[in-house]
């Protein structure tokens, strides 16, 4: 196994601690991070399912925006509707292209003196840059690379949480407050990556360790690495960036549309708002899908969608093995007249057709605790 | 006379006269994680030594299994098609992938006994 060194992959601050409890180390978007522990990730998968996981997502960039212009600034870069965001919440959101095409995926909370930003790692410089570049008027920018990010996930989460901040139990789902956890001044979301009701602590890189150590001390909970939060986001249905969605996927074909509030579905001015637009009143001509292979064989990523007449008519772009819906699973892109559930396709696997049919998301019903 | 050896690729051949059965070995099931599918090739399939005889997959990913030397595969060990998880149980036993007569047994005269593979498991850190 190659170490992490000063020229490859950058460690996050629990590095030691992934070590320490046996994490299987694999370079992931820059970062040398656990693709598993010894659990193995079908445990760490139900771990998440059935009792709480803690997840190292400090990779993710942690970005804030103050400014007396920052709602404008931010919103002719994304979609959202960030000016009837209330103070405490949190909204999805996605910076597009003027194709309309996706940039990257991000979580965006308002603070009341500043929206707080995370962002995918591997997008973290770019980012940055079309932030640095796109941001119009009085607003700043800060990479908050001093604080680190823990995920703890599961229906035992809050129970959890409570214990050690017992102000958590009145956050809901997306709501996004500052918390006191042991002495460390964390910002605490009640959000996630699994489907699962859990949270999201942005904590000071100092105190993370110590964060993550009392979590796992607490016995509902086991340490859960890449591998099972991407089984679990995918029976979940959300979208991994770079895969299911990209700079040529627009929110329509991604089905994402409920992350476009009225107002800026109506006035627009976000970059690729008239591509949007006229897709939102017109159609997309593919929508991204469930895909329900029908055998046991997983399908995979990249794999050819094809019609009963053998045409291609897609394109698999996440697939493996839900552990909890004890099947494989696959999301993909298909052309708009196929989207309906049910429709019988067949994927291409090691060249052979595969029946799969369309599937509604989520795979495994979502578990969020809405207050 | 029967006995256990080892590929390069981590897989076990149990050689007796000109047959073999084939399966990964308990460091392959390790790296792999949990196995959830396993295709196995026909009975009957010509396999060609060094080509692709079967595909396990785990959770992450698929991994191809390499013919160990040309055959005929005779039977295969369809408990796995219900049953993956015997692969990380029980590698080389009960999670045996297929069984083949072997056209030229010495092909597998550089294969590894099991003191060889586990230094060269160990020497691959």
């Amino acid at each position: 196994m190659e170490q992490a060194s000063a020229t490859g992959p950058k460690q996050t601050v629990l590095y030691a601690l992934h070590q320490e409890l046996g994490g299987k180390i694999v370079p992931f978007a820059g970062y040398a991070l656990p693709v598993q522990y010894s659990a193995g990730i079908m445990a760490e998968h139900k771990q998440a399912r059935e009792a709480a996981a803690l997840f190292d997502v400090s990779h993710m960039g942690q970005l804030r925006l103050e400014g007396a212009d920052r709602i404008a600034a931010l919103e002719a870069l994304v979609p959202a509707d960030l000016a009837s965001l209330a103070v405490g919440r949190q909204r999805y959101s996605f910076f597009t292209n003027d194709a309309g095409g996706i940039l990257d995926d991000l979580m965006i909370s308002n603070q009341g003196d500043g929206l707080f930003l995370v962002v995918n790692a591997a997008c973290k410089q770019a980012d940055i840059a079309h932030l640095k570049a796109g941001l119009k008027g009085e607003v700043t920018l800060t990479e908050l690379s001093d604080r680190a990010l823990i995920a703890l996930q599961g229906p035992m989460a809050a129970d959890v949480l409570a214990r050690l901040a017992p102000a958590v139990r009145t956050l809901a789902f997306m709501d996004c407050k500052p918390v006191d956890i042991d002495g460390a001044a964390c910002l605490v979301s009640r959000s996630g990556y699994t489907g699962e009701d859990g949270f999201e602590i942005s904590v000071p890189a100092e105190q993370a360790e110590a964060l993550a150590r009392r979590l796992l001390a607490q016995e509902e909970v086991a340490p859960a690495g890449l591998g099972a939060r991407d089984s679990l986001r995918l029976e979940a249905g959300l979208c991994l960036y770079g895969h299911d969605i990209d700079e040529t996927t627009t929110p329509v074909e991604a089905d994402l549309t409920w992350a476009i509030q009225k107002r800026r579905r109506l006035e627009g001015g976000f970059p690729g708002a008239a591509v949007v637009q006229r897709q939102l009143a017109e159609g997309a001509p593919r929508r991204r899908v469930g895909l329900q292979p029908q055998g046991r064989a997983p399908v995979r990523e990249g794999a050819e969608l094809q019609n009963d007449k053998g045409e291609v008519v897609g394109k698999v772009t996440s697939g493996g093995f839900g552990p909890t819906a004890g099947a494989p699973i696959a999301m993909g892109y298909v052309t708009a007249g196929l989207a309906a559930e049910g429709t019988p396709l067949n994927a291409m696997v090691r060249g052979k057709p595969l029946p799969c049919r369309v599937a509604a998301l989520p795979f495994v019903p979502h578990n969020y605790f809405r207050g | 006379m029967s006995e256990k050896r080892y590929t390069e690729d981590h897989e076990w051949v149990m050689v007796s006269g000109d047959e073999a059965v084939v399966g990964i070995s308990d460091h392959a099931q390790e790296q792999l994680g949990d196995i959830v599918f396993v295709e196995l090739p026909a009975v009957g399939k010509v396999l060609e030594k060094g080509k692709e005889a079967a595909v396990v997959e785990s959770v992450k990913a698929a991994s191809e299994i390499y013919a160990p030397a040309d055959g005929e595969v005779l039977a295969v060990n369809e408990a796995l098609t219900e049953a993956p998880a015997k692969v990380n149980s029980d590698p080389e036993g009960d999670g045996w992938f297929f069984k083949m007569k072997l056209s030229d047994p010495s092909q597998l005269a550089g294969l590894m006994d099991a003191a060889a593979y586990k230094a060269f498991v160990d020497g691959q850190g």
